[in-house]
């Protein structure tokens, strides 16, 4: 099992392990795999704990209940998977700034901490916006041979490649 | 009996959360969980997130539509309008850039012990997902319905059989991937 334990698999191996792994959700979940309703709902979730119940009544929240679902539970998957390989190859490591950041902008942690706080709220409004992520349009909708899909996903790369350009 | 366990809540839950697992294991081995490489790759300087997603994609897609073909899968493709895909994707591209990981590879991120990924990005996404959330129905009139052209796929567009595409993308999508190592990217 020491391939477990790798740091690092060919991402030729990585690409065909997760488009078996979307054949594996539409036969079993009849579902594509996806991530961004999860942030969604977590947020509509949160937002019910301060302000009540009257938060499931947005028109928004009634297509995407503020609720778990198979989704969520994908996220949270997610999450312990990446924990697990890192922990197996010993590379899980807490870190504040990426070191490519670091050499660009220096090692404050609290404007890479500011940074990714807007970048964040840029990709979740985007995300939504679109409809979908480098997921569920990139991967799953792509594959399934989407035009919503092919367009996003172009739009997601000129975006992206405008800005990092800008950046850096 | 598939469309059986399609109807089994508690068994869907272990299933999503079960191919999450494999999924967040896959995409920290692949290297796409670090703001490194996925910056890397929109400068257009390490190739690893368009070599992951085209191999994903090339098998993703004959299997999908081989499970279709055989009656045991149907698609889900979403519906679209360029009101939606193409501003909300350049949205997304800016936010991409900026915060150098997307919604999958940020839970990922985090998982890996990026506090960038937990503090910066998770709350802003949550608070980007509310805003949405809070002025839907407004983008909804205004922008989101704008050129609608609802679930539409290629083979639908053009009206040819599925594998009549599928197997020119593919072919096009695995010569992009030798044509990307023979360049050395």
């Amino acid at each position: 099992m020491e391939w477990l334990r790798m740091t690092e698999w060919s991402p030729y191996a990585v690409g065909i392990g997760i488009g078996l792994l979307s054949c594996v959700t539409f036969l079993l979940s009849d579902k594509p795999i996806g991530c961004s309703t999860a942030f969604s709902r977590t947020s509509g979730m949160l937002e019910t704990l301060l302000r009540g119940g009257k938060v499931a009544e947005k028109a928004y929240y009634k297509k995407f209940a503020p609720a778990i679902d198979w989704e969520w539970m994908l996220v949270l998957g997610i999450f312990i998977g990446a924990f697990i390989s890192a922990m197996l190859s010993g590379q899980f490591q807490s870190v504040w700034v990426p070191m490519k950041w670091a050499e660009a902008f220096g090692n404050t942690p609290v404007l890479r901490w500011v940074v990714a706080l807007i970048g964040g709220i840029i990709l979740g409004i985007g995300a939504r916006w679109a409809g979908g992520c480098t997921s569920g349009h990139g991967i799953s909708g792509t594959l399934q041979l989407a035009v919503s899909s092919w367009i996003a996903v172009l739009c997601f790369f000129i975006g992206g490649i405008a800005t990092a350009m800008l950046i850096f | 009996m598939l469309k059986a366990i399609h109807e089994k809540k508690t068994p869907q839950l272990a299933i999503g959360f079960f191919v999450g697992i494999v999924f967040g294991f896959l995409l920290q081995k692949g290297g796409v969980t670090k703001y490194d490489v996925i910056i890397g790759q929109l400068l257009l300087a390490d190739f690893t997130v368009i070599k992951i997603m085209l191999s994903a994609v090339i098998t993703g897609m004959i299997g999908v539509h081989l499970l279709r073909s055989l009656g045991l899968a149907e698609l889900h493709p979403k519906p679209g309008s360029f009101g939606s895909v193409v501003i909300g994707g350049l949205i997304f591209g800016a936010g991409f850039g900026i915060l150098g990981y997307c919604p999958g590879t940020l839970a990922g991120a985090v998982g890996q012990g990026s506090l960038d990924a937990l503090f910066g990005g998770l709350i802003g996404i949550l608070l980007g997902a509310g805003l949405f959330a809070e002025f839907h129905p407004k983008l909804d009139k205004a922008i989101l319905s704008k050129g609608h052209f609802g679930e539409m796929t290629w083979p639908q567009l053009l009206n040819v059989n599925p594998w009549l595409i599928i197997i020119p993308v593919a072919i096009g999508m695995i010569a992009l991937l030798f044509w990307i190592e023979k360049t050395g990217l």
